[in-house]
């Protein structure tokens, strides 16, 4: 094999290698991409679309049907009693926006998911919470607001429509600041 | 004081690996320096001691309980027993950057000493690249990742390991494996960019890396295999492999590895596609970085994720200069590096060898663009998808069946040019797979699984067929009984024997791994102590329900007696005689975590395994929650998985001088 | 080591070409059939497990609502039932999770629009490795056989 053969020009191995530093470019743009964003944060489709309506057996009792809250502006929270220490956090800051706005309007919904009712009852009164609140135990309510995982908040309108959705713990300044701007847009339509 | 002395040294560790790199450097032009590779070496060995010296600080933090220290204080607690301390090391990031940068300085030094006096235009090359990824490890660990990092105020006591990992022992082994696996790329891609740096030497690299390959390729295989242990072992869901985006990470440069090993034998025989191997070493290279980024910086979410962190950036930017480097390199000698050799013919080995490189690069790139894909959508679109487990199977499997048949016929084919001899050959082969396929189609194996075992047989009997063969070649050359030949075949040509044995492992894999996915029967029911359920061919009985109080956990344990058949007969009776196994799933309660970890029970034939979890307990109804799920042909993976690591270590193995 | 030598006395066998070629055609057709075979009807059960296997548990990392043993999983496992003894069909069901959840929580990606590349790339790939293969091979065989003359 004294006499090497041709095999190949380099010509198009060139342009291969040029493609391989685009490439290259590329991906490591999309990890860069990639690491500036959080990988558990995933938007809820159900923003913007009408709220499920639901039936709720209350830990007081009674029994809360959405259709009932129509015209209202309803703060549908979703929590458990093991969820600490968002649910802890924020567990204060709903019964405030309850205090503060029931009179206008506005009412705050409890549904205790993934919970058993003696933990979830010693929560409720360790917080003294007054806003009706029931145990979702089939977890099918959750399911149809396309919960993650505890807590999550949803801000519906008159209309009946979610407007914002809130995962992890919630502040009173952030639920009052949706809501005034709900009650200042007038009776529900935007 | 620990603590200083760590960082004391490993900043000197950088010290002299940067000083080691600049006079590695320095000396570029003039070609035979002893001086310069003395120095070298000196480096190599000054960097290797400081990291060693600062692993050793590390292990006394960890067994001596220093709650100064952030890393100890986050990762061990006055409960955790000797092994996981010491296994702490690499339980969580800054350690397992200290275990890496110490695997990678320790086989710097080997190649320093090894090499000594040899290859004198190519190591000084080699060392530099080596001690050039040193510094990148070391100075994140002296920069950002200092394991040695103190607590403002000493803690009374740790945290303690993620509970998932001290819950089973195969964790105290299982990075060590992977992590020799990943760095020991880092040689072959230490020589091949030695190579094109130095710009004198074709195929030495390859020949000296060659063992290099097998030892680092045989360490990632018992990495997976270990790891898919675990996932079994640990996480209770009855399966081993989750086409997590960490699992992918391991296997991608494993494929590439594969391939790597495959087409260096043609460069090897036929002195052809060099560019292409210079490829391939230098994507699995990088793609071993592109694992440990994604392990670390938490950009895709993931079981195995340690945190998100400021480790993300520094690691794409080390991956893109090590990309741009690379590139750089290969082109620059690009127009230098030429094919000398020639194909005989299309039907031959090494055309076969071709082909699977086709296959396995595809295989590759196909779980690399899979686990990236959402970041790709997200990037261009916003939206949020995601690409699982059944996008996996199905583009795989027909992909894995492909090369089963590639393998198959290429052991079966000669390297040159193959005549009439391996097309009878290939005959018998095609034939005496259909009849098996037939036997198990009757038997009752359908659809994908009966195309997927047809080529696992077509492909196992290719390689008995070699053993056959070259044995019965022995024997009329030589007349020693048949023990002896296959003996002597190994003997004499042991890469070639044993790697026909590591396919014959992955034939076992493989069948575990098709029998695992078709037949699985699942059950979960909530059982009163004395109650019974049905799974399978099985009866399971709660026995009862205990608390076993240990130093670093709680455990509840649910012993369930194992009845074979419908087993109401035995079921029935009070004690437990007429039951095949007792079973003790269990819940562990780690004080250093809320929600306890499930620790299955299995009970492992090779027909098939029973494994039972303890989802949840009532002490007060006295009853558990039991999930029940039978899988066949699992423990076919663990046996196949052994073989090929057994194999890949004595292919690997020095042969006698002879 | 002493050259291997084709072991002829493989050979040998009973039936001639012809026979042996029939018996092949015979073989493949057998085993073409019981591959084929017929596909059992799917009970209720293993219909839920379909499903389940092909949605992304939302809580937990990286793991199928079918195989997961956190609590949400498990009710979902359970709604899945429910809706499927309602006699809502698979496409429906998997409908209602991705309405609720979006397309996140399909484990396999949808086919359409955009998502078609990540169906299409490996055999893309393939196809261009085995191209790549194919022109290599035909020069490097070419350039062998210039030699050989």
């Amino acid at each position: 094999m004294a006499v090497a053969p041709q095999v190949k020009s380099s010509r198009p191995l060139v342009w291969t290698g040029v493609a391989a530093a685009a490439i290259a470019a590329a991906i490591l743009l999309v990890l860069v991409f990639g690491l500036q964003r959080d990988p558990r944060a995933i938007p809820s489709p159900l923003v913007g679309r009408q709220a499920p309506g639901f039936i709720l057996p209350l830990f007081d009792g009674g029994t809360l049907d959405t259709r009932a809250l129509h015209g209202k502006i309803v703060v549908v929270n979703f929590w458990a009693s093991w969820c600490f220490p968002a649910c802890y956090e924020e567990a204060p800051h709903l019964q405030r926006i309850w205090e503060r706005y029931r009179g206008r309007g506005v009412t705050v919904v409890g549904v205790n998911i993934q919970d058993q009712d003696k933990p979830a009852r010693e929560f409720l009164d360790r917080f003294r919470q007054t806003f009706p609140n029931g145990m979702d135990p089939s977890g099918k309510i959750s399911i149809d607001y396309g919960v993650y995982g505890v807590p999550e908040t949803f801000v519906v309108d008159r209309a009946g429509r979610i407007v914002a959705k809130h995962t992890g713990a919630v502040t009173k300044d952030q639920l009052a600041s949706k809501i005034e701007a709900l009650l200042r847009g007038g009776a529900g339509a935007p | 004081m620990i603590a200083t002395l760590g960082s004391i040294f490993l900043t000197l560790a950088l010290v002299c690996a940067v000083g080691g790199l600049v006079v590695l450097l320095a000396g570029r032009r003039s070609r035979h320096d002893p001086v310069r590779a003395a120095r070298g070496r000196l480096a190599a060995a000054g960097v290797f001691g400081c990291v060693t010296l600062a692993v050793v600080m590390m292990e006394a933090a960890l067994i001596g309980f220093d709650f100064s220290i952030r890393y100890v204080a986050l990762n061990v607690n006055r409960a955790t027993p000797l092994v996981f301390r010491v296994a702490g090391l690499w339980g969580a990031l800054e350690g397992s950057i200290l275990l890496w940068a110490w695997v990678l300085t320790g086989l710097t030094l080997l190649v320093a000493v090894e090499y000594r006096g040899k290859h004198s235009e190519l190591i000084p090359h080699v060392l530099t690249v080596l001690l050039g990824i040193a510094v990148f490890f070391v100075g994140v660990m002296v920069g950002p990742a200092n394991p040695f990092a103190r607590l403002p105020v000493p803690a009374v006591d740790g945290r303690g390991l993620n509970p998932l990992l001290q819950n089973h022992l195969l964790m105290a082994i299982h990075p060590p494996f992977l992590y020799l696996g990943y760095v020991g790329f880092s040689i072959p891609y230490a020589f091949a960019m030695g190579t094109l740096l130095s710009g004198r030497h074709r195929d030495e690299w390859m020949t000296i890396t060659r063992r290099w390959t097998l030892v680092a390729w045989t360490s990632l295989t018992a990495g997976l295999l270990l790891g898919a242990r675990w996932s079994y072992d640990v996480l209770g869901w009855g399966g081993y492999w989750a086409w997590d985006p960490v699992e992918n990470a391991a296997l991608m440069p494993w494929l590439v590895a594969t391939a790597f090993i495959h087409s260096s034998m043609v460069q090897e025989r036929r002195r052809l596609l060099r560019i292409w191997n210079l490829s391939l070493v230098i994507v699995a290279f990088l793609l071993t970085i592109f694992g440990t980024f994604l392990t670390r910086s938490g950009i895709l979410a993931s079981v195995h994720s340690f945190t998100q962190s400021w480790i993300g950036p520094l690691f794409v930017t080390f991956l893109g200069l090590a990309t741009a480097a690379s590139l750089l390199a290969l082109l620059a000698r690009l127009p230098q590096i030429r094919d000398e050799g020639t194909f005989d013919s299309p039907f031959s080995r090494e055309a076969m060898m071709l082909l699977n490189n086709a296959v396995l690069l595809t295989m590759a790139f196909t779980v690399f663009f899979g686990t990236i894909f959402p970041l790709i959508v997200e990037a261009v679109t916003g939206a949020k998808v995601t690409v699982g487990p059944p996008f996996f199977n199905r583009v795989l499997v027909p992909l894995g069946v492909a090369l089963l048949i590639v393998m198959g016929t290429g052991t079966a084919l000669r390297w040159g040019r193959s005549g009439a001899e391996e097309i009878r050959k290939l005959g018998w082969l095609g034939g005496m797979t259909l009849l098996m396929m037939a036997a198990l189609g009757f038997a009752g194996v359908r659809g994908a699984g009966l195309v997927a075992l047809g080529a696992v047989l077509f492909m196992a009997l290719a390689q008995l067929g070699e053993y056959v063969r070259g044995a019965g070649a022995r024997r009329i050359a030589t007349g020693e009984p048949w023990p002896t030949a296959v003996r002597m075949l190994f003997a004499l040509n042991r890469q070639r024997y044993y790697g026909y044995l590591i396919h014959l492992g992955l034939a076992i894999v493989i069948t575990g791994i098709v029998g695992s996915q078709s037949g699985r029967i699942e059950v979960q029911r909530q059982l009163s102590v004395g109650r019974t359920m049905q799974v399978g061919g099985y009866t399971l009985r709660l026995e009862g329900l205990e608390a076993l109080p240990g130093p670093d956990k709680m455990v509840v344990a649910a012993p369930v007696a194992v009845f074979a058949g419908d087993g109401t007969a035995s079921a029935g009776s009070p004690d437990s005689t007429g039951a095949i196994e007792l079973l003790r799933p269990s819940e562990n309660f780690y004080r250093q975590a809320r929600a306890p970890v499930a620790t299955p029970a299995v009970r492992s034939t090779w027909r098939e395994d029973l494994y039972v979890v303890l989802m949840a307990f009532d002490p007060g109804a006295q009853s558990a929650v039991l999930r029940a799920v039978i899988t066949p042909l699992v423990s076919w993976i663990w046996v196949g998985g052994t073989v090929m690591v057994i194999a890949g270590v004595l292919a690997a193995w020095p042969s006698r001088p002879r | 080591m002493a050259p291997v030598r084709p072991n002829d006395n493989g050979r040998a066998s009973g039936f001639g070409p012809r026979a042996s070629r029939r018996l092949c055609v015979i073989l493949v057709i057998t085993v073409l059939l019981l591959a084929a075979g017929p596909a059992t009807a799917k009970d209720l059960d293993a219909r839920a497990a379909a499903i389940a296997a092909r949605l992304r548990c939302p809580v937990c990392q990286n793991e199928s609502v079918a195989d997961s043993p956190a609590e949400l999983a498990a009710q979902m496992r359970m709604l899945i039932r429910e809706k499927l003894a309602a006699g809502e069909t698979d496409k429906q069901i998997v409908d209602y999770f991705v309405s609720k959840y979006g397309e996140w929580i399909l484990l396999e990606p949808p086919r359409r629009g955009l998502l078609w590349i990540v169906w299409l790339a490996p055999a893309v790939a393939l196809l261009a490795g085995g191209y790549i293969a194919r022109s290599y091979l035909r020069r490097a065989v070419r350039s062998s056989n210039k030699l050989e003359q």
